[in-house]
């Protein structure tokens, strides 16, 4: 139970550990701590400010999403409107169209009746001229009595 | 006191036989060869352990053997922050081996008390005490190592002449300097003793109270040795803190200049 040399053996091994911890065990073990520490410090950053870039980022997106909403509508209003011009000219290039062709349906009629009335004259004269003939039971001279024939054919006129 | 053992049998025989230690040499040569070879071990064994998990020591995801030394190291420099706000390579790592060692230790007290000594007998060693921090040697080589550093950093902070003056003109002024003096001497000489005595008592009381149990018989045995092996896990763990906290706290007195 006295105290004794052993005090100094133990001594000199209690030396020996405190100077191998403090050289080979307590700096790379500490440091490691303090890498992670900062480490999980930097990642707790970055993730603050990836959310922070989520918030800036989905502000943004709701403005061009604005913006696009807006444009598409003035985009259907410019269409719609032209959509009703295009509508109007049709119609009237329609009705100018019809109107046209109208018109000349018009001078047909009007050239065709032209035609019948003056194949009529034709038929009438040579009717008139052959029942003449009959009548008179002798061949008149056409060229003689062509005035007359006129004038009759100009009656009917 | 070898003395003893031979006369003495029985009860008293037994007790003696486990407090004698394994020893050569005469007088105050006398070397307790139990206490420096488990001390030795223990170490090794701390050392062993945390120079396996420095080695592989990554800032990335750590493995088991890394998170539980980090675990001490954190706790051991949270000890050490709180009550020392210098800067100092040396208080940490003191601090740590303190606690470990200190712990390996106290540790030895939970092993059966026979069973290493039959061990031992059966090698052929006639006595063997497997606890260090029973013996007072251990105790005071570290309180002693402690009580240096603690005279030599109150040298190189304060310089011989302002430890000087401490010692003399503090706490009552110049005017009651002997006294002064005789105050300072007993706070200073008080760290060390108490230091070792508080571990060596608390160890040895338990170390003695496991060898009576022993003494009695089998079937009473389980029934106190198991609930003071559990105390004396808080016991163990407490002292190695207790030691590890005032050695941070005389050196930081140390450190501090007033």
């Amino acid at each position: 139970m006295s105290i004794n040399a052993t005090l100094i053996g133990q001594m000199i091994t209690f030396a020996l550990l405190v100077w191998f911890t403090m050289k080979y065990i307590w700096p790379p073990l500490f440091d490691s701590l303090e890498e992670r520490k900062k480490k999980i410090a930097d990642g707790l950053a970055a993730a603050e400010k990836g959310q922070e870039e989520i918030v800036l980022a989905e502000k943004k997106a709701k403005g061009v999403l604005k913006d696009a909403k807006q444009q598409s509508s003035e985009i259907v209003n410019l269409a719609q409107k032209r959509a009703n011009e295009i509508v109007e000219e049709s119609k009237d290039t329609a009705k100018k169209e019809g109107e046209r062709l109208i018109v000349a349906a018009k001078a047909q009629i009007e050239q065709e009746i032209q035609q019948a009335k003056e194949g009529l004259r034709k038929e009438v004269a040579d009717l008139a001229l052959s029942a003449a003939e009959q009548i008179l039971g002798a061949e008149i001279d056409k060229a003689k009595h062509q005035d007359i024939i006129n004038k009759a054919s100009n009656q009917l006129g | 006191m070898s003395t003893e053992v031979h006369a003495a049998e029985g009860a008293t025989g037994y007790i003696i036989h486990h407090l004698t230690s394994l020893h050569v040499g005469e007088g105050f040569w006398t070397l307790h060869l139990d206490t420096l070879f488990f001390s030795a071990v223990l170490g090794g064994l701390f050392l062993w352990f945390f120079k396996k998990a420095a080695e592989n020591a990554t800032s990335g995801v750590p493995g088991l053997v890394q998170n539980f030394a980090e675990m001490l190291i954190e706790f051991v420099d949270n000890q050490v922050k709180d009550s020392f706000h210098g800067h100092s390579k040396l208080i940490a790592p003191l601090a740590l081996t303190i606690f470990c060692w200190v712990f390996l230790w106290n540790f030895m007290d939970l092993f059966p008390v026979d069973i290493l000594p039959l061990i031992g007998s059966l090698m052929g060693i006639e006595y063997l005490r497997v606890v260090p921090s029973t013996d007072l040697n251990a105790t005071f080589a570290m309180s002693i190592s402690v009580f240096c550093l603690i005279i030599f950093y109150s040298i190189k902070i304060k310089g011989p002449w302002g430890f000087a003056k401490e010692l003399m003109f503090q706490p009552f002024g110049p005017w009651l300097l002997p006294f002064n003096l005789l105050l300072k001497l007993v706070e200073e000489i008080a760290k060390p003793i108490s230091l070792a005595l508080r571990l060596f008592g608390n160890l040895y009381a338990g170390e003695l109270i496991f060898i009576l149990i022993a003494l009695l018989p089998w079937y009473i045995q389980p029934v106190l040795s198991f609930p003071w092996a559990i105390f004396h896990i808080l016991i163990i763990t407490l002292q190695a803190f207790i030691f590890m906290v005032l050695t941070i706290v005389y050196l930081s007195m140390a450190h501090e200049d007033h």
